[in-house]
Parts: structure tokens; sequence; C-alpha cells
């Protein structure tokens, strides 16, 4: 029982430092792109490249004045950015990471919660995330503030609903909710991008709804709201949100390469089944929601925000139809014995 | 340890669900609904029944929940308005619930009594016998649960067109989202 308490402390360590790692790189990342993109230099000063700027943010942060509204409900208020932080550092326990390895002649499977409800566990505390957005939004007593989070809460059920069936029709061939069995059908078969581009191409623009990116970044659209949901935050308060946003891109990018890119593993390669094998494993994956990342940094400088009307007729209209006919297709190709 | 965490999270959740019913903001009372809710879902988890545990988060948690908070704040209700039944009309209705709900429990123990349940075995909480129970000795209840929930819907949608107008739905919402 210990050992086992130690080995599941362990993973959650490893992943929890690669999501930790995220935000800060991501920070950098960004603007260095958008600053590409733009055709301007963007943070070139601090380090080589830039690269010691999230250090300086940091720094920043801490030194400000971290002030609370007088008119705001104050304890949602210093809630709120906590709460947001919770599914972004929890949902990705479920996500494998390695073949199953033999360490000390210990048999590990590198998953952190080895359970059967795998994606279902993901998907429940990823819903848990609009709480923070709306408590935030709340407490601040704020117009913009509360606009924001009433557009956060409509814009959630909406894309939810397209995001699960998606999911759902990732996991038919597989017959498990278990991740790991999902990238060992891919491994035996092939990356399920192929079988299903429609069911992907719905789970891709979901998680551009369901992480509040533009061009679905609409409770914090700054030409409208001020900063939507988070007006009022400053300092680290406002630091934890960024974060936030950023581990559950990752978070989401890694469910996303899981489902339908092979996850962890590569197609013809079988790696080792030792501490090595789980190295590269992990390097795998984190090479894979690295291109994701690129390409939410990417969409995100080239693509004007959606109105919201045309947001909620997209949802409900487009992609839940769309949705439901991959669900169909699945379904059948699978009984037909294709998949 | 298993103990442990049974008492802490069922106090939590009798805990929040006295302050839903007790608590003046509407925010609030969603707010502690929500962790009632979730401390619920990890009762079930204890029970050993994690597929039950995560529905729970995903659909009332997740998705009924923050409708009623999307209601909430988009008809920015502050406090809770004086009831329109007098607050003693109030109180006998809910003793007359809770003495109904207590004499249904009663009387399902007495006639039930309490029956012993042998221990949980991987195979008895699995998924797969779950959806086998499900769609073979359950499907009748089963299907007509989903007729049930689509008629409801049917008629969430016609209850919401005001009387006597004409036109599309669709026309109607999108005037009232167009931006001004």
């Amino acid at each position: 029982m210990t050992s086992e308490l130690v080995i599941t402390l362990a993973k959650y360590g490893v992943m929890f430092l690669v999501f930790l790692n995220v935000a800060p790189i991501m920070n950098w990342v960004e603007r260095r792109a958008c600053a590409y993109i733009q055709d301007r230099p963007g943070p070139n000063r601090v380090g080589p490249f830039g690269l010691f700027q999230p250090l300086a943010d940091v720094a920043k942060f801490m030194f400000k004045e971290d002030v609370t509204p007088a008119a705001a409900d104050k304890v949602l208020y210093l809630m709120a950015p906590a709460l947001a932080l919770l599914p972004a550092f929890t949902t990705f326990v479920v996500i494998p990471f390695g073949p199953d390895i033999t360490v000390a002649g210990e048999a590990v499977r590198l998953v952190v919660a080895n359970v059967d409800t795998g994606v279902l566990l993901f998907l429940a505390l990823s819903s848990l995330s609009v709480y923070s957005l709306v408590m935030a939004g709340y407490a601040s007593n704020n117009k913009f503030s509360l606009l924001g989070s009433v557009r956060a809460s409509a814009q959630l059920i909406s894309y939810e609903l397209a995001l699960t069936l998606s999911v759902l029709a990732a996991l038919i061939p597989a017959g498990s909710f278990h991740l790991a069995e999902v990238v060992a059908w891919q491994r035996e078969h092939v990356w399920s991008v192929i079988p299903q581009i429609l069911g992907f191409l719905v789970f891709l623009i979901a998680a551009f709804a369901e992480t509040n990116r533009l061009p679905f970044d609409l409770p914090e659209a700054e030409s409208e709201l001020v900063a939507g949901f988070h007006t009022e935050y400053g300092s680290m308060r406002f630091a934890l949100f960024f974060m936030a946003e950023y581990t559950n891109m990752a978070a989401l990018s890694a469910l996303g390469v899981t489902l339908y890119f092979g996850g962890w593993s590569l197609p013809w390669i079988e790696y080792p089944h030792n501490l090595l094998g789980g190295i590269l494993g992990l390097a795998t994956l984190v090479a894979k929601i690295a291109i994701c990342m690129a390409i939410f940094v990417w969409v995100r400088w080239t693509f004007p925000r959606f109105r919201y009307d045309q947001l909620m007729r997209l949802g409900w209209k487009v992609l839940l139809p769309i949705a439901i006919l991959n669900l169909i297709l699945v379904a059948a190709m699978t009984l037909a014995g294709w998949l | 340890m298993e103990t442990l965490i049974f008492f802490l999270f069922a106090a939590l959740a009798l805990g929040s669900a006295i302050v839903v019913v007790v608590h003046r903001s509407p925010i609030w009372a969603t707010l502690s609904l929500v962790l009632t809710l979730f401390c619920v879902a990890v009762l079930f988890v204890l029970l050993g029944a994690p597929f039950v545990g995560a529905l729970q988060v995903l659909v009332y948690a997740g998705a009924i929940v923050v409708l009623f908070l999307f209601v909430i704040m988009l008809l920015n209700i502050q406090r809770e308005e004086s009831a329109h039944a007098g607050r003693g009309a109030q109180l006998w209705v809910a003793l007359v619930g809770a003495v109904v709900f207590l004499g249904m429990l009663g009387l399902g123990f007495w006639r039930g009594g309490f029956p012993a349940v042998g221990p949980l075995t991987p195979e008895s909480v699995s998924l797969k016998a779950l959806a086998a129970e499900l769609f073979s000795r359950y499907l009748l209840p089963f299907e007509i649960v989903g007729l049930l929930l689509l008629v409801a819907v049917i008629g969430a949608t016609v209850a919401a067109r005001r009387p006597g107008e004409t036109g599309s739905l669709e026309a109607k919402v999108g005037d009232e989202e167009a931006p001004s």
C-alpha cells in the first residue's frame, strides 16, 4: 500500500512539474510568436532571446499592490483564483504518458490515476472550471465582470455537449473509458484522427471554446468588456487566472493528442519497457502537446473574434449535429468491423 | 482512512446542503449546491461506484447547476424576494413534506429491513456489467425515461413561446441576441 502511494505521488509529481512549466514558457512563446506574426521584435531584452522575461513578469506580479474592491463579495473574490487552478492541475491525472514499465522489480503503469472511468473523470473535473470564472465575475461586483461570467457559463454549456460527444466517439473503437486502452488500440490499428476526422474537427473547435481562447474568448473580450471576468483582479491573483488558462490548454491538448494522435506513442516504434521507455514516452507526449499549443497561439493571432450570437449558433446548430453524426458513423463503422 | 474521508465529506455535504436552504443570496445557495453535489459524488466513489460519481459531477455540477447560475445572473437576482405565500404557509408545507418523506423512508426500511449487502467486487461495479443490465433487463424503463426527457424538452420549447406569437422561435432568439 505504501509503495503504491509513493509511486502514485511520484507519477503525479512528474506530471505536475511538466504542467507547472507550461504557463511561464507559454507566456514567452505567446508574446514572441504574436510579435513575429505582427512583424515586430517582441520582448527580447531580458536574457537571451528574452527568455527570462517570464521571471521578470513573476517578480513584477509579486510586488504589485493587491487590491480588493470595496464592494466585492470578499470570500468568493478571494476563492475564485485559487479554484481556477484546481481543475487545471487535476485533469491530467488520467492521461497515460508512457508504456507499462518495470522499475526496480516493480511493474508501473504510467498514468497517475489508473481507473476505469478515465475520460469521464477528466470531463467531470474540467467542467468545474467554469465556476471560478462565474465566481470571479459575480464577486467583483462589476458590470463588465458579470457580463463576462454570464457569457462564460452560456458558452460552456453550449460547447461541452459537442466536446463530450466527439470524445465519446473516439472511445468507441477501443471500447473503454481508459485512455491507456485507447492508445493501445491506436498502436495496433491507426491514429484515430484518420477514421474520425469529423470528430477531431469538432473536438478542436470545442476545445478553443472550452479554454476561452480566441476566436472564442468572449468572456474576456478586451475590446468590449475591458478584461471580462478578471477585470478587477491584479497582481498574483490575475497571474493565477493566467496560469490556469494555459494549464487548461495543455491538459485539453494532452487529451486531444491521446484520443486522436496516439498519445505518448509513435507509429512503428516500440519503446523499451524500462525507465528509458518511460522518459521517451513522456518526451513524445510533451512534444505533441507543444505542437498543439503552437497551433493555439497561431490561431489566436490570425483569426478575428466571433460575435456572441454567432458563437451560440455555431455551437448548437453546426457542431452538435456534426458531433452526433460522427458518433453514429463511428458506431456503425465499428459494428461493421471496419475499425 | 476511508472512514475519515467518509465523515469529512458527509459532514461537508450536509453543511453545504443547509447553506443551500438557508442562505439569502441565490448565488451563494447555488454555489453551495455545487459543493453538496461534489461531496455526494465523493461518497459514490467511496461506495465503489466511480462511474456514478463522475456522472454526478459531469451532469449535475458541471452542466445543470451552470444553467441555474446562468439564469440567476441573467435575471440579476441580488436577494431572495419575499415569497408570495407568507413564511408561515411555507413552514407548514415544508413540515408536511418532511413528514411524508420520513414516512416513506420508514416504510421502506420497515418492509425491507436492512438488507445485508455482500462486499463489492470489481465485476459487480464494472461499467460492462452496468451497461449489460441497463440495455437488456432494464431496457424498457430506460427507453421510457428517454421519451420522458424528450417530451420535457419539447414542452419547454413550446412553453417558452409567448401565446399568440407566430413565426419561428429562431427568428425571435435571433432578434434578442443581435448586438445593439
